[in-house]
């Protein structure tokens, strides 16, 4: 399992190598496009091999696939590697989610000077590194892995963005690269302690849990801050988000796949897999702070997606409302709230992958993304209305969905530890419902009108409203015809989430059995006992 | 109230064998119509219908084979349980997914696959001119199966995907017109109200997943005594607020009405007979739970006693057909909710009034639907008259609703409706009386409005006869003709409201004759206790006489003003206040905009300004003031990512050059 794990590491890398050759001639673009591809397909195929090797036996150790080159020896840093449940989960949905933003982005139109090339390269080498990032039991090593994940997102929002691309793409950077650094401090705290500690410096994971969970608090909350810092800027919690919507917004919608679904999930991912474990006491003791922030995220972030006009910044508010419930599942500390927030990392990279592409499939309609200029499209393009019901539904959390199951668990694993905290997050459900619908309404139901009409962006409004006006219908199907519904292909691209989506829905058991021996090595090092036994809330 | 009564031993709870495993088809018989319809869309335009038609059907069959096993046991095995797989398990917490079936469950089962047949047979005929039809029956089909995942689930997480799936059916079908706007603004708004009763039913459930460590009915039943009074008030309070949501009970009434939108079938099945009655299902499922909280009891009564009155009211003022029958509807579950309240003394009064309402409004609807669709979609009853001669099906099978439901002696609701009066007098000696005057006077309303409703629309003179038709806004329907032209709608539509019509005159006599319901229910919500035994406001056996004087002076009263005179064609502006506050449907919107909405989005506003301003601002300016200069700031940051990967580079030497010295140190 080891060989297979460097091989899932390596492989995008070699990838993206190739990809980056093959970016100098434009004659080969589309070969590159199909090699990169390939890679990811095969790196979906280990996937599915590593997971079903996985073992959840409870005496099966913490990080399977173990594998530790020394790197600098002089400072005990190695490079370390090894899978855990929610580890192995992240880069699953890395794997499935890669191939699929490929594929959907063949059809794109690159700015002038680009390449698909480049751009495949790109996506590639995130994979790559997100892998290292997930699988990195060094804790140097993921420092570095850390900060090289900007490089190639810095290059896929500034050079294959929007029209602000330049601006979304700085701002994500200095914010990401700020958080690291103040990580980086905590990092070396990190070794000090144990060069005092253990009488020998070292960057291993297993030993620095170990040595740092014994720290007096007061060493703790200062290295903890640190994590969080970073972490919190990662997977953004209030107020440490404005650079998300624009760099959602103004990233091509692969990349906003890659940076919402995943790459934001390292902070969530370093909650659980840092500052948990390594700082059980100060995060007990700052949990209140934590909490705070996370619950203010969910209404902020539904409050202000209601608000928006424009789709990609809209979904972008989605995930900062949604990353405020997998924060308060992680400090809620309980089995369910951390299995919850750790399906629902999986869950929302899902939904949130499907919502991006329905609008992607939209705005390549009707080419823009103010959904002001949308309305009634689900009389042009019903697959497409309905697809984007879906993700939406899917969003929202609606029961037979998967990230019911998260949301659910997270909510109802939060809530005898920090009731107050969740009665607010529960009310969170309705300002979803209410964000989602509203936008579907706008955009998918109502009289045909807009940039749905003739598909040319702002300058069709005046065209629909005449014929709305006149009652003239032989005008519609002409121009509908042109905005057109989901082709087979896009449908084929689709299905995949859509089946996913709904068999996690009614199927999470897979999953939660994979994460579950993780999620009970958490709750131990983090050293609360569960709240609530077989038998109700102990007394 | 009646705690000490309800402590005899639940029946045990024994896993499902023979026929009774098979009760997963129930549900999944429709299901997979479903997926089938909307998974082959237009490639099963031709065929669609029959399949939807199919599949509820077949469920039905399954359900009265069900039934009739359950019938052929002794009461204490009737309470069955079948465990399909582990669906939530963490911890603690184990979610099976899994179905209970018992009297309770079944007599649902039974009403839902039995009307929902018969609607789905109308709804061939009625939708046969949209283009959509294949659409409508898919939706439908799925609305079937989630309303019988929630009646049929062992566990309130079971049910709470069947809540929320009958919401997701019922957004779908009442903004199933996509072309109206008013279409999809009451669909959102019915998905909204719904979903402020599901934080209540989401939070009861993780109470007790607090409590007792399961969701699962049979442990929550069996241990419901281990939890704390506190926590028990607050569990069946927020089920409260759960069931106010779906059955649209006061303060959450408002989406009801609005749902008209949707197409009279649905409004039929799911607006009346099936989906508002899951509040009052889940307060009965619940009872257990609620037979240890007597205010939880008392506050469901008090509810329950307000929305009757306040449906009753308002359903007196408005001139659509359709939505005096919402009203109705939103009054009708009112007394089912007082009913439910009242514990061991109502929960038959109440089933039995759920099963001949299913029958009675159904009918109702599918007789507006079927006049409406002999008057060009119109629904305004100021445009109607005289139609009693032009659609004689509909006619006679629309009064036998009608009698039913204003409670005609010897008809449906003359049975169940009395029934709850009798249970409500016992009450206590002042709630008695309030509640008495309360049902009794709406019994009143009821049939003023009712009869009002039929002299506007089947008597008097034909006042459609001067007046065009008018364009249905965006309704995917062809466009409207000259005149109108009234006529009795096809055998699919006028055979299914026959049967509803027979139902609606026999179901009240069988169900109430000798405790038959009562009985049959005894393993799900314990025995019934007789109002006669019990003491009351005023002599329970006056019920009966006092109840048809009401019915009778409301009738007499329509008459006096309705009947008696010429309807004007144009609603009259310069009307009385009690009329103007029941025609704004005594201002619950505006006090929802006034309160929720507006507030709402100033917030939202707001908060888009801070965004924007606020935090974004402060950390642009910090960044600013960082760089010295917002101009030197944009210098950098347009520069090239070279100078970022040589700082990385730096942040790196600089990390190294701290650990040398670190080690140096050690």
């Amino acid at each position: 399992m080891s060989a297979l794990l460097l091989a899932l590491l390596l492989l995008p890398l070699i990838g993206a190598a190739v990809c980056g050759v093959m970016a100098g001639r434009e004659n080969l673009d589309r070969a590159a496009r199909a090699v990169g591809l390939g890679f990811s397909a095969v790196s979906l195929v280990l996937v599915v091999i590593v997971w079903s090797l996985f073992s959840t036996a409870p005496d099966a150790p913490r990080f399977q696939g173990s594998l530790s080159v020394e790197w600098i020896p002089a400072f005990g840093v190695s490079f370390a590697l090894g899978l855990d449940g929610i580890a192995l989960t992240m880069i699953a949905l890395l794997s499935v989610l890669v191939p699929i933003v490929l594929v959907f982005a063949a059809a794109d139109k690159l700015p002038p000077g680009r390449t698909g090339a480049g751009f495949t390269a790109l996506i590639l080498a995130t994979q790559g590194v997100l892998v290292g990032v997930f699988a990195a039991t060094d804790v140097f090593l993921f420092y570095v892995l850390f900060e090289a994940m900007l490089i190639p997102m810095y290059f896929l929002i500034g050079r294959f963005g929007g029209p602000r691309r330049q601006y979304a793409a700085v701002k994500f950077f200095l914010y990401s690269f700020l958080g690291g650094l103040i990580m980086l401090a905590s990092v070396i705290g990190l070794f000090v302690a144990s060069d005092t500690r253990l009488g020998q410096g070292t960057f291993d994971w297993t030993a620095l849990q170990g040595m740092a969970a014994q720290l007096p608090l007061s060493t703790q909350i200062p290295l903890f801050l640190g994590f969080f810092a970073a972490f919190a800027i990662k997977a953004p919690l209030v107020p440490f988000h404005t650079w998300l919507p624009d760099a959602g917004a103004e990233a091509p919608i692969a990349g906003s796949i890659i940076l919402l679904g995943l790459l934001d999930k390292v902070g969530t991912f370093g909650f659980l897999r840092y500052t948990l474990p390594l700082f059980p006491a100060a995060s007990r003791e700052l949990a209140p702070l934590v909490l705070t922030l996370a619950v203010i995220g969910v209404l902020y972030g539904a409050l202000l997606a209601a608000a928006q006009t424009d789709l990609k910044r809209f979904v972008a508010y989605t995930s900062i409302a949604h990353f405020g419930f997998i924060a308060l599942g992680i400090f809620a500390f309980s089995s369910q709230s951390i299995a919850g927030s750790a399906l629902y990392m999986v869950n929302h990279g899902i939904s949130t992958a499907m919502l991006f592409l329905v609008v992607g499939l939209l705005i390549r309609r009707g080419g823009t993304a103010d959904m002001t200029e949308y309305g009634g499209v689900g009389r042009a393009a019903p697959l497409l209305a309905g697809m984007f019901l879906v993700a939406g539904l899917s969003t929202i959390a609606l029961p037979g969905t998967n990230s019911f199951i998260s949301e659910f668990l997270v909510l109802l694993g939060s809530f005898p530890n920090q009731p107050a905290f969740t009665v607010i997050a529960t009310v969170g459900i309705v300002f979803a419902a209410l964000y989602m619908l509203w936008v579907f309404q706008r955009t998918m139901t109502g009289p045909l009108r807009g940039a749905a009409v003739v598909g040319d962006g702002p300058g069709a409004a005046s065209a629909a409203t005449f014929g709305t006006e006149t009652g003239d219908d032989s005008w519609m199907r002409r121009t509908t015809a042109r905005f057109g519904d989901l082709n087979r292909g896009e449908i084929a691209l689709l299905t995949p989430l859509v089946a996913l989506i709904l068999v996690l829905g009614f199927f999470p058991g897979p999953v939660l059995e994979v994460l579950d021996p993780t999620v009970a090595a958490t709750m131990s090092e983090v050293g609360v006992p569960d709240p609530v036994t077989q038998n109700g809330v102990a007394r | 109230m009646s705690s000490l009564l309800a402590a005899a031993p639940l029946p045990p709870v024994l896993p499902a064998e023979g026929a009774a495993s098979a009760a997963w088809l129930l549900a999944a018989l429709p299901a997979l119509g479903a997926l089938v319809l909307f998974v082959g869309g237009r490639r099963t335009d031709r065929w669609g219908h029959v399949l939807g038609v199919a599949t509820v059907v077949a469920s039905f069959v399954v359900a009265a084979v069900l039934f009739a096993g359950s019938l052929g046991l002794p009461a204490e095995e009737r309470v069955r349980d079948l465990g399909l797989y582990d669906w939530i398990a963490v911890g603690a917490l184990n979610v099976e997914f899994g179905l209970r079936i018992d009297p309770l469950s079944l007599t649902f089962a039974l009403l839902i696959t039995g009307v929902g047949s018969l609607i789905h047979i109308y709804s061939v005929g009625y939708m046969s001119h949209d283009p959509n039809r294949r659409k409508f029956f898919a939706q439908l089909n799925l609305f079937v199966a989630a309303m019988l995942v929630l009646v049929l689930g062992n566990g309130f997480v079971t049910l709470y995907l069947g809540w929320e799936g009958v919401g997701l059916a019922s957004y779908l079908l009442i903004g199933f017109y996509t072309g109206r706007r008013s279409a999809g603004s009451a669909a959102k708004k019915a998905f909204l109200m719904n979903r402020v009763g599901d934080v209540g039913l989401a939070l009861a459930i993780f109470l007790l997943f607090l409590e007792l460590g399961t969701t699962q009915y049979g442990e929550v039943f069996a241990r419901a005594g281990e939890i704390s009074p506190g926590a028990l008030t607050a569990i069946t309070l927020l089920l409260l607020l759960g069931a106010c949501g779906k059955s649209g009970q006061f303060p959450l009434q408002a989406w009801l009405p609005d749902a008209m939108e949707g197409p009279t079938p649905v409004s039929a099945l799911i607006h009346a007979a099936t989906m508002v009655t899951a509040g009052v299902y889940l307060i009965a499922r619940a009872n257990p739970l609620y037979d240890l909280a007597p205010v939880g009891q008392l506050v469901v009564t008090i509810i329950g006693a307000i929305t009757l009155v306040l449906g009753a009211i308002i359903g007196c003022a408005y001139d659509d057909i359709k939505k005096v029958l919402a009203y109705s509807t939103v009054s009708q579950i009112g007394y089912m909710m007082l009913a439910v309240g009242l514990g061991p003394v109502g929960y038959a009064a109440a089933l039995a009034h759920l099963l001949a309402h299913g029958f009675f409004k159904a009918g109702l609807f599918l007789g507006a639907g079927s006049v409406m669709h002999g008057m060009a979609d119109e629904t305004d009853m100021r445009r109607f008259g005289g139609l009693w001669r032009h659609m004689p099906v509909t006619f006679w099978t629309f009064t036998a609703g009608y009698l039913a439901l204003i409670g005609f002696p010897f008809l449906s609701g003359f049975y169940t409706k009395d029934l709850i009066i009798e249970a409500s007098l016992t009450a206590g000696p002042v709630a008695g009386w309030i509640f008495g005057i309360a049902t009794l006077g709406a019994a009143g309303l009821t049939a003023f409005y009712m009869t009002r409703l039929m002299l506007m629309t089947f008597f008097g003179p034909e006042r459609w006869k001067d007046l065009h038709p008018r364009r249905i806004d965006g309704a995917d329907l062809e466009d409207p003709p000259e005149h109108y032209h009234p006529h009795e709608s096809v055998a699919a539509m006028t055979a299914p409201m026959v049967l509803l019509a027979i139902g609606s005159v026999g179901a009240g006599a069988f169900l109430v004759g000798g405790e038959r319901l009562g009985t049959y229910l005894e393993a799900s919500l314990g025995a019934p206790i007789e109002p006669h035994d019990l003491p009351a406001a005023f002599p329970v056996g006056l019920v009966p006489y006092v109840a048809t004087v009401m019915m009778l002076a409301g009738a007499g009263l329509a008459y006096v003003l309705v009947g008696r005179r010429e309807v004007p064609v144009e609603r009259p502006q310069r009307v009385s206040l009690p009329v103007r506050a029941a025609r704004a449907d005594l201002y619950a919107n505006t006090i929802n905009e006034g309160i929720i909405a507006r507030p709402g989005i100033w917030l939202s506003r707001a908060l888009v300004y801070l965004d924007n301003r606020g935090v974004d601002g402060a950390v642009n300016g910090i960044a600013a003031l960082l760089g010295g200069s917002s101009g030197r700031l944009r210098r950098t940051q347009t520069g090239f990512v070279r100078s970022y990967a040589l700082t990385i580079l730096g942040g790196s030497v600089v990390l190294v050059a701290a650990l040398l010295v670190v080690g140096g140190a050690g």
